[in-house]
């Protein structure tokens, strides 16, 4: 495989691209351009790092060393889903329900799609594992913080309805229904409009990647329609489990509802 | 009709803490309207809801003579039923929250046509989101009646309505009702005991 170098000029455009879009927003007046040159410096450090880690990591395959890099890329997208709450549950629950959504549903789409699928040896073999990993955290700690934020935004609004619930009668289960629903359904939409739109709207990045970086583009989509069933179906089940969880959260063990288990998150 | 006798406690409070609320003691007798009132911010929304389990609170609430905490939450709300000032509705049309084999004799008494099923909960007044929530509360057949104010929004007339079918579902059934109410010729027609919130704390008011 031979892909064109990149030289630091070629980026250097790249960036010069966003710098006049910070530049214009600020201009005016969208208070965006801050938040888009400190993202901008973010991705170009923590890519470099990564880049760095990566190199050291497939020069050392050692099980340890891609577990112990898989457990720091999901405490910070357990961190990423909590930030990422307007209203956040109070304590462990504002980090634990995401992340252990994510940890269960991430993980095991991941594993179960090396040992099985793909089949690389040893199975967790970094080259594979861990930009594979990357691609489901990512997607799902979208579906899980679009999920949650639905979830408890509405709980808060919808108080007094899902009370006038509970006063008839009903459990909570059936109290919060129609909210868990749409909290779901708000974070499944993104992955199911990317599949809608594979191919014809939007060339997928991995896809994009793996052509430019010459592979045959029927195995580059092979892959690619793979990757993007992993990222449904993880995306799909931590999304209804971190819902799940947080909803029960929401009452305790007598049934009211525990808005006061909540609290003001930073809201995005 | 359930025939019990008229001395015989439906509800009995001990030591019934909640924020802002108790220690409260208080029984209820089978076939007794109580009143309940109190100035705003005494506590008496909160004592309901804490009744009805909707907040956290302690202490010992019997419900015919079994212990509170051995009645699933839900079984103990439908039979501690809380009505409270402006009761709100989840569906579209308000038939949707009526059991669907009932009959339309309390709604014709508070003066329904059973069309009224049909109609969209959006363009309900609040006098009939109140009258017709309390049909919606007593096919529940609830032990207990915890009323908010259940006539704040009713003109004279719907008051009586209210006022009868309450008392006859009370007397008919052997429960007991506790009832929020500012109006004072409504506590002359509705007699019975009259309980008084101050600052959290309840006493019982001598005439």
């Amino acid at each position: 495989m031979n892909v064109i170098a990149l030289s630091p000029w070629d980026l250097s455009l790249a960036a010069a691209l966003v710098v006049a879009l910070a530049a214009l927003t600020a201009r005016i007046g969208m208070g965006l351009s801050r938040s888009l040159l400190i993202s901008g410096a973010r991705t170009v450090i923590q890519l470099l790092l990564i880049g760095l880690v990566l190199k050291t990591l497939f020069e050392n395959a050692q099980l340890y060393w891609v577990a112990g890099l898989a457990l720091i890329m999901l405490s910070v997208a357990g961190y990423e889903v909590m930030s990422r709450q307007g209203r956040r549950f109070s304590g462990w629950w504002g980090y634990g329900i995401g992340t252990s959504a994510m940890f269960v549903s991430a993980f095991a789409v991941t594993v179960l799609a090396l040992t099985t699928m793909i089949g690389p040896s040893p199975w967790w073999e970094p080259q594979y594992a861990i930009p594979l990993l990357g691609m489901l955290l990512g997607n799902t700690m979208t579906g899980i913080a679009l999920g949650l934020d639905r979830l408890t935004q509405t709980a808060w609004q919808q108080r007094r309805v899902i009370e006038a619930r509970l006063m008839m009668g009903h459990g909570w289960g059936e109290s919060i229904g129609q909210i868990r629903r749409d909290a779901a359904r708000s974070g499944l939409m993104p992955i199911i409009n990317a599949m809608a739109a594979a191919g014809i709207v939007s060339l997928p990045g991995m896809m994009t990647g793996q052509i430019l970086a010459g592979t045959p583009p029927m195995e580059a989509v092979k892959y690619q329609i793979l990757i993007m069933f992993l990222i449904t179906a993880g995306t799909g089940f931590g999304t209804l489990g971190a819902v799940w969880l947080g909803s029960k959260r929401l009452f305790d063990d007598r049934q009211r509802l525990r808005l006061d288990r909540l609290k003001p998150g930073r809201g995005k | 009709m359930d025939n019990l006798p008229a001395s015989q406690t439906v509800l009995e409070v001990r030591g019934l803490r909640a924020a802002h609320v108790g220690p409260v003691d208080f029984r209820l007798l089978a076939g007794e309207i109580c009143r309940l009132s109190g100035e705003s911010g005494a506590g008496k929304t909160l004592l309901l809801r804490a009744l009805a389990d909707l907040d956290p609170n302690e202490g010992e609430v019997i419900l015919d003579g079994i212990e509170r905490a051995r009645i699933a939450p839900t079984d103990w709300r439908r039979q501690v039923a809380y009505l409270p000032a402006e009761p709100l509705w989840w569906e579209e049309r308000v038939g949707l929250h009526f059991r669907q084999d009932g009959d339309d004799s309390r709604l014709k008494a508070l003066g329904f046509e059973p069309e009224v099923r049909n109609w969209e909960v959006e363009r309900l007044s609040s006098g009939e989101r109140q009258r017709l929530a309390l049909v919606r509360l007593l096919e529940n057949r609830p032990r207990v009646l915890l009323l908010d104010e259940p006539t704040a929004n009713l003109d004279p007339a719907n008051s009586r309505k209210v006022e009868r079918m309450v008392r006859e579902y009370v007397s008919d059934h052997g429960a007991c009702a506790l009832w929020v109410s500012h109006d004072p010729i409504q506590r002359q027609r509705l007699g019975g005991r009259s309980l008084v919130m101050e600052a959290g704390r309840m006493r019982e008011e001598t005439p």
